[in-house]
């Protein structure tokens, strides 16, 4: 890397890749906050089953990610899902059979499943 | 044995003949053998779903997408976009699925997210901290371009002053008077500090940034390094860290490999390289002076300035030494400009804070807020207030070395001068909220012993006065003091305020004196009364038997352990209490609430 | 504090020359004491004098100085550890939710102090500074397991799962 196109080059390509653009037509981005806090409450585990259950149902264009602290500790594992033309939706107190899940109805079918999301956390 | 790559379910609804579905399996028949899939995919027919109960339901396996399926041009769709791309049909999806996500609260309205405004923690929780190339995807590494290829050192310094940005880890010293004092010392070698050497208790901010977005931090310190003449780095981070050492780690690793660190970056002649170098548990060695110490593999002593380490810092060169949150913000403010960064917050104090919220508030969390933003809003609207309906009694803020807001104060703006105008300090940001059951004499005794359990014993005032301290509040709490016992700590603080040799030891009474300041009547009731009021402190219980509400069952006397509980069958109990030993299991154990301990 | 009651220093040849490798590695680094003393503590569990002597004969460190830094840091240890090490936070949140009688009530549960090493060598109780997961306050940790959101009832189901 010399120059800061060299730079560019790399941001354009890996935008792509993250499926983050917002104004991209597909792509979906799955991410779950691995910071010592949330491995602490089990997210290893759903980052395990989610990124099975992609492969399992094979589903292209899914990328499953590690990222650091979404900052709600109390909520932890906290998964989250950017989809095209939306709003990311933020997945909490997650265990991996509840990931799983959201792969099937969110992803797959289009039907965030609200109850899991951080709005409906203290109801 | 023919190997099926998908599976397809044709299920009629409940008021839909089956020719229907018929028409619909003979359409996918078609249709895939002119794919040329039909030994590829199997299509069956299933039972009625009960799923959509309104139409032809079509389901897709692996993927397992239901589809609502109403007239031939649907299978072709499904077979040519689906089956044969991979994509879902998003518009052919049960119906029901179509608005039900509408109503999923989006985070940023989410009372949490509202206040806050993120430049430090940019990129945490959004990219995967162990790719280079998604940091990158954030503009990562171009505020070191142009650093590089546009601008002068002095010119980055000049920026860096208009910012205003101030020192996150403490004290709130001018970042870029640090970095210009050591840009001026002779050339020669120069090195760049990171301080991540996070001790307070109840702080996690710099390992978040670490843990999230590692790279932020090695492209400031690379930033530093150009602006005051340095080549080499070092990070100074918690061995209690794992996570953040490995990201860290990796972060360094990829940099190298990509020519951000190492030789000739950026095709000038600037060469910057960066090594982590773990702690080993010492608080003390959060000090500046006394994190160079113990970079250089001695005691973490610290040792008295000046000289300043600007100017003799590590090996005895000039150094410069900041903490992980203030690099965090360097890219940004290079990026976006001076202007911009100090159009957030207040006038002497630029930018945003971090905050790790803990103790008893309903969200914990990490929270990045403008200077300025109110402790009640910080407390009330961020944190959602304190849970099972207790009140707000005050929130310790700086840790060791920090002090109390109490309940009147709770509207105080949180900046760095605010914050000492009231006897606190701004900290590293850990941010604790009490609510009334806990004893604030309790509280100034648990940081006072750390500090007297970290102090490094280098100096007489830090190493007995604090020790000194401790004892008299330890008689407090079990109560044995007196009013002249308050007296003396006072004297006490202000003498180890003024006679320490480092930050830590002129801070380390700043959690008594708060106290006293504004609980002085917490203190009181211990000594003159031999009273605690929140109920915390063992030797100053009393457990008592409420004489209308004791039905005389008995229960409590069978379960005390020293038989302290005497009585007669149906009528009042009493406790003795020379021989309760305030254990506690009578209260546990009334069915009638009938004992309380004041 | 009481004695450590366990076993005495036993080190074996493949650990010294792992460590020997060690400082060979870090041979040409400014101030490698530190780095050198975490490696040679993952190596033995502890830092018993027979290491910090074996470290001063290869670094060139006066013993007295190794000893001063072993003893100055709270991660260096000079007592071995049990098989199951049981640390319970400290930190002000943690503390200000109940760790203390968390704390209480296992050592009240081992018979043993702070810092020490069940007779057996299976269990050793520390008292940590933040571990950095203040949302899951009270915290403590056996080995790598977390345990978060304790109250003192939880602690024996905790430690029967160890005893076997």
């Amino acid at each position: 890397m010399k120059t800061l196109a060299d730079l560019e080059k790399i941001k354009n390509k890996t935008l792509d890749k993250m499926n983050i653009r917002a104004d991209r037509e597909e792509g979906i981005r799955i991410v779950v906050g691995m910071a010592t806090c949330g491995i602490a409450a089990g997210a290893r585990p759903v980052l395990n089953a989610v990124s099975d259950e992609v492969s399992k149902r094979n589903l292209k264009n899914v990328v499953v990610s590690q990222t650091g602290c979404i900052g709600v500790c109390r909520l932890e594992p906290i998964m989250e899902v950017y989809a095209p033309g939306k709003d990311k939706v933020t997945y909490v107190k997650m265990d991996a059979e509840k990931a799983v899940k959201v792969v099937a109805e969110h992803i797959v079918n289009n039907r965030p499943i609200k109850e899991y999301t951080i709005g409906e956390a203290d109801k | 044995m023919n190997l099926v790559r998908s599976h397809v379910l044709v299920c009629g609804g409940t008021d839909l003949s089956s020719s229907e579905s018929e028409k619909i399996i003979t359409e996918f028949d078609v249709r895939l053998k002119n794919a040329g899939l039909e030994n590829e995919v199997s299509v069956v027919r299933a039972d009625s779903s009960d799923l959509c109960a309104s139409g032809l339901v079509v389901i897709v396996y692996p993927e397992g997408a239901f589809y609502n399926v109403t007239k031939p041009d649907d299978v072709k769709e499904i077979v040519e976009e689906h089956l044969v791309k991979g994509k879902i049909v998003k518009r052919l999806l049960c119906d029901e699925s179509a608005e039900a996500g509408s109503d999923v609260k989006p985070l940023s309205e989410i009372e949490f997210y509202k206040k806050q405004l993120r430049i430090a923690l940019k990129n945490c929780g959004i990219i995967d901290p162990e790719n280079i190339d998604e940091y990158i995807a954030f503009d990562g590494y171009k505020a070191l371009g142009k650093v590089l290829t546009e601008m002068t050192p002095e010119q980055v310094i000049e920026e860096m002053k208009k910012s205003g940005l101030r020192g996150r880890g403490g004290a709130g010293f001018p970042t870029a008077i640090k970095w210009e004092f050591a840009a001026k010392q002779p050339k020669g070698v120069k090195y760049v500090c990171c301080n991540a050497d996070e001790g307070d208790p109840g702080a996690f901010m710099d390992r978040s940034v670490l843990e999230g977005d590692p790279h932020s931090v090695i492209e400031a310190m690379a930033i530093a390094a150009y602006a005051i003449g340095s080549e080499q780095g070092y990070i100074y981070i918690r061995a209690e860290y794992p996570v953040a050492v490995k990201r860290l780690q990796i972060a360094i690793n990829q940099a190298k490999e990509y020519g951000l660190l190492g030789k000739g970056i950026f095709g000038t002649d600037f060469n910057f390289d960066l090594e982590i170098r773990l702690g080993a548990g010492a608080f003390v060695c959060g000090e500046e002076t006394a994190l160079m110490t113990s970079i250089e593999g001695r005691r973490g002593e610290p040792r008295p300035r000046p000289p300043f380490p600007a100017v003799k810092g590590l090996w005895g060169v000039p150094t410069i030494l900041n903490n992980v949150e203030t690099y965090a913000n360097v890219p940004q403010i290079i990026l976006k400009g001076a202007e911009w960064f100090a159009s957030i917050g207040t006038e002497k104090s630029k930018g945003t804070k971090v905050f790790a919220l803990g103790g008893k508030i309903k969200n914990t969390g990490l929270v990045e807020v403008p200077m300025g933003t109110t402790l009640r809003e910080i407390v009330e609207e961020i944190g959602g207030g304190i849970p099972n309906g207790k009140k707000y009694k005050a929130a310790q803020i700086g840790g060791p070395s920090g002090g109390c807001i109490p309940a009147e104060l709770i509207d105080t703006p949180i900046d760095y001068d605010s914050l000492l105008s009231i006897g606190a300090m701004m900290g590293s940001g850990g941010l604790i909220v009490i609510d009334e059951d806990s004893c604030m004499v309790d509280i100034a005794k648990f940081f006072l012993d750390f500090t007297v359990d970290e102090s490094c014993g280098k100096c007489a005032p830090c190493r007995i006065g604090t020790k000194r301290m401790l004892e008299i509040l330890e008689r407090i709490t079990s109560g044995k003091g007196t009013v002249a016992d308050i007296e003396n700590l006072k004297d006490l603080a202000e003498g180890i305020k003024s006679s320490a040799l480092c930050g830590l030891g002129q801070t380390a009474p700043n959690p008594v004196l708060s106290t006293l300041r504004y609980f002085e009547d917490e203190y009181m009731a211990h000594v003159v009364e031999k009273r605690c009021p929140a109920g915390v402190c063992k030797d100053l219980l009393q457990y008592t038997i409420s004489k209308d509400k004791c039905k005389g069952c008995n229960i409590c006397a069978k379960n005390c352990p020293v038989s302290a509980i005497s009585g007669e069958l149906k009528k009042p109990f009493v406790i003795d209490p020379d021989i309760c030993i305030k254990c506690g299991v009578c209260e546990g154990k009334c069915p009638f609430k009938a004992i309380s301990r004041k | 504090m009481a004695d450590n009651k366990t076993i005495p220093f036993s080190g074996t040849p493949e650990q010294e020359k792992k460590l020997r490798a060690v400082m060979e590695k870090y041979k040409d680094t400014k101030g490698a004491l530190i780095p050198v003393l975490h490696e040679a503590q993952e190596i033995y569990g502890y830092l018993p004098i027979e290491v910090q002597k074996m470290v001063s004969e290869g670094t060139g460190v006066p013993l007295a100085e190794i000893y001063g830094v072993v003893t100055f840091y709270t991660q260096f240890t000079t007592k071995s550890k049990g098989e199951y090490k049981i640390a319970v936070c400290l930190g002000t949140a943690c503390y200000v939710k109940g760790s203390g009688e968390i704390l209480e009530r296992i050592k009240s549960r081992l018979g043993l102090e702070v810092g020490d090493c069940s007779a057996d060598g299976r269990f050793s109780i520390d008292a940590t500074r933040c571990i950095g997961a203040c949302g899951l306050a009270p915290v403590m940790t056996v080995n790598d397991d977390v345990y978060g959101r304790l109250v003192p009832d939880d602690i024996d189901g905790i430690l029967d799962k160890y005893m076997k």
